[in-house]
């Protein structure tokens, strides 16, 4: 789960990472008095997105005016950013933070990770503060400078002095690194984080030693242990038909294709939309439906699915092992019953009571193309979508 | 021989009062493994299917001399459990629960390496089907009959697509020495690596079959292994073509973020270690009967 700059700042700065004063606001109106209750002459006013690369994309203002801020403010309030992070349809921003200026001397790029090579948290550094770390390690991969946290002992003074000397920060603020450090360190064990981004972190002016920008994103299945990171959660930036999906224990990815795919398991989720682009379509989405394949299960899947209008043919593929597929068989039969589906809908069963699947399809007497093998099923599919969609092109847009 | 599990491993499971837990361990029985217990604290005691219920790990382990543990306890708890079969002297744990923080599995990795190489345990998992010898024994949630028994050994992440590979090796009439499911999680027990060299050194096993997808470096570190241990022919198949980039595909490690994570750098990487690479996963058992016969 990822959360807002702001909210990664609050909880890193309670964990002793110094970050600049800033205010949130919901209005052009409220950025403006916010300015002026936390003084001086320069505000930053950042859009509060779930997304990286807010700054080329607009995302970010240096004003020096209330009137500079209102109509920042105006123009993003409501807009959607598009930033190289996020999908052609961007996020939608609906808060801003607005800071004070800051002197900067020198900006720094930090991250702690979960490293899955030494399956250990480990710490990213790099002198070449503001640039992503993507292209640091393309460009200046010789600048990166790591550090694995021991987990039965956790992240060591000695580990962040050595990082401190080797970005080469004045050693009269070693101290003040690691403090940082091991802040970062606390906030990610202490909840459960997965990754804690600051780029950059700035060394001031005045000798200080800031988070300029905070990204955190937190562990999924470590929410229970942390209902007030719970919370965070801002639905507004997430896609909503996962947020749907999520709601009701699916696990669903929106694509830009329109083959829409339930499957059961999510390895073969994914083998599935690769051989649907295989055979030339291209998938509408990731859906894994998990074990227990129930009508209602089904059903809900294909609710979901047909959210997507630009869905033109439906793809079912179950590998029945602890299922039965004469029970999926059911389901299937069941929510087609119920849910409206105006498209094409493939089924391919295979696994346990496999033939007494395929007859309850056959005497449903519904329009249900089958086929055995996951490759047939793709062809099938992509033939489908095709001549549904030279038969009735606008059918569903009409709708 | 097969790998980690026979017809003889003494198995108990850990919460076998709950619904899914009995469910699979009738079944588990039923295919011939030799359940000999289960492990509920406060239970102990108590009968389930008609196998002895434990208070601890060491209880079971000193009555019944159980030396695998198929672990079904809830998220919160699993952890916990893992780490009491690796004190109790258990040589092999699967853990099937899906949902493990991560950084619990981080802390039960650094628990199994207070034990020394020839005493720690082996877990595979978590969030996996589990491991299968078959004809021998079943220690997971697969269906046991899509399995011949042969000489092909499989190693994945995923579930369904390991049974899907299963199924079309038994369309082929071809049969499997074990499959092990090395769990979907980014934090896991057991690496592709770690099972290659097992497989490597087995002798009813003559080919390897290994389903990767995207996320993570460890198809990447097994190509690497390969390269340089691994004598028998590998087939491999990766999925998640088609997945873009930053987006978790379902399983928590199925996430593309660095270098070597995508799908085609994966198949880039294998296929320049030797390994035969299917193009797409309908031709997994094709692929694995046309290694076969090259290599007989």
């Amino acid at each position: 789960m990822d959360i807002h700059e702001y909210q990664a700042k609050e909880i890193l700065s309670k964990f002793g990472v110094g970050v600049p004063p800033g205010a949130l606001a919901y209005s052009p109106e409220q950025a403006a008095y916010r300015a002026r209750e936390l003084g001086g002459d320069t505000w930053v006013v950042k859009a509060q997105v779930h997304a990286g690369g807010r700054g080329k994309a607009g995302g970010v203002k240096v004003c020096h005016s209330d009137t500079e801020i209102v109509e920042t403010c105006e123009n993003l309030f409501g807009s959607k950013l598009v930033t190289h992070q996020t999908d052609s349809n961007g996020k939608g921003v609906y808060r801003v933070y607005v800071e004070g200026g800051v002197p900067i001397d020198r900006e720094i790029y930090l991250g702690f990770v979960l490293d899955r090579s030494s399956q250990r948290v480990m710490i990213v550094a790099s002198a070449e503060g503001g640039m992503d770390i993507e292209d640091i390690s393309a460009e200046k991969p010789e600048s990166i400078v790591r550090s694995t946290v021991e987990p039965a002992v956790g992240l060591q003074d000695f580990q962040c002095r050595q990082i401190a000397f080797k970005l080469g920060i004045d050693p009269a603020l070693t101290q003040s690194m690691v403090r940082t450090l091991q802040g970062c360190y606390k906030a990610f064990r202490e909840h459960d984080a997965t990754m804690v981004e600051i780029n950059p972190l700035v060394v001031t002016g005045d000798s200080r030693i800031l988070a300029l920008d905070a990204k955190m994103t937190f562990d999924d299945n470590a929410l229970f242990k942390n209902p007030h990171i719970s919370e965070l959660r801002d639905k507004s930036q997430e896609d909503p038909r996962e947020s749907r999906a999520a709601d009701r224990g699916l696990s669903y990815v929106g694509l830009e294709g329109n083959i829409g795919c339930i499957v059961n398991g999510a390895g073969l989720a994914m083998a599935t939309m690769d051989t649907i682009k295989l055979a030339g379509g291209e998938p509408a989405n990731f859906l894994d439906i998990g074990g227990g394949a129930t009508p209602e299960r089904v059903a809900k899947a294909f609710r979901l699915v047909m959210s997507d209008d630009n869905v033109q043919a439906v793809l079912v593929n179950i590998f029945a092992g602890i299922n039965r597929c004469d029970w999926v068989a059911e389901g299937v039969v069941q929510a087609l019953r119920e849910v409206e589906v105006n498209v094409p809908v493939i089924v391919r069963l295979a696994g346990t009571n496999v033939e007494e699947g395929q007859k309850i399809l056959a005497k449903s007497g519904l329009p249900i193309i089958r086929a055995t093998t996951l490759m047939e099923a793709a062809e099938r599919s992509v033939e489908a979508w095709q001549s549904d969609s030279n038969r009735e092109p606008n059918l569903r847009a009409i709708k | 021989m097969s790998i980690l599990i026979d017809r003889n491993t003494p198995v108990i499971v850990q919460g076998i009062t709950g619904k899914m837990a009995r469910f699979h361990t009738t079944d588990m029985v039923n295919y011939g493994t030799n359940v000999v217990g289960g492990v509920v604290p406060g239970k102990g005691g108590m009968e389930v299917e008609g196998l002895p219920v434990f208070d601890t790990v060491a209880d079971a382990v000193e009555a019944t001399g159980a030396e695998a543990s198929l672990v079904f306890v809830p998220p919160p708890f699993a952890a916990d459990s893992i780490m009491e079969a690796a004190d109790a002297g258990i040589k092999y744990c699967v853990c099937i629960t899906d949902g493990i923080p991560a950084q619990d599995m981080i802390q039960v990795k650094r628990y199994m390496y207070r034990y020394p190489k020839e005493k720690r345990m082996v877990l595979t998992g978590p969030n996996c089907a589990g491991t299968i010898s078959p004809g021998k024994a079943l220690l997971g949630i697969m269906p046991g009959h899509i399995y011949l028994q042969g000489n092909v050994g499989i190693v994945g992440r995923s579930g369904t697509l390991g049974y899907e590979a299963a199924a079309q090796l038994k369309a082929h009439g071809i049969g499997v020495s074990t499959s092990v499911g090395i769990g979907g999680d980014p934090i896991n027990g057991s690496s592709f690596k770690d099972i290659l060299q097992r497989f490597e050194d087995d002798d009813d096993t003559h080919v390897i079959c290994m389903i990767g997808e995207i996320g993570g470096p460890q198809e990447a570190e097994a190509a690497a292994y390969i390269k340089d241990h691994v004598k028998k022919p590998v087939v491999a198949y990766v999925a998640g073509l088609t997945a873009p980039k930053g987006r978790t595909m379902g399983h928590a490690g199925a996430i593309i973020s660095a270098f070597g994570e995508s799908a085609s750098e994966k198949v880039e990487i294998l296929s320049a270690a030797g390994v035969t690479v299917a193009p797409n996963p309908a031709v997994i058992g094709d692929t694995i009967a046309k290694v076969m016969q090259k290599a007989a």
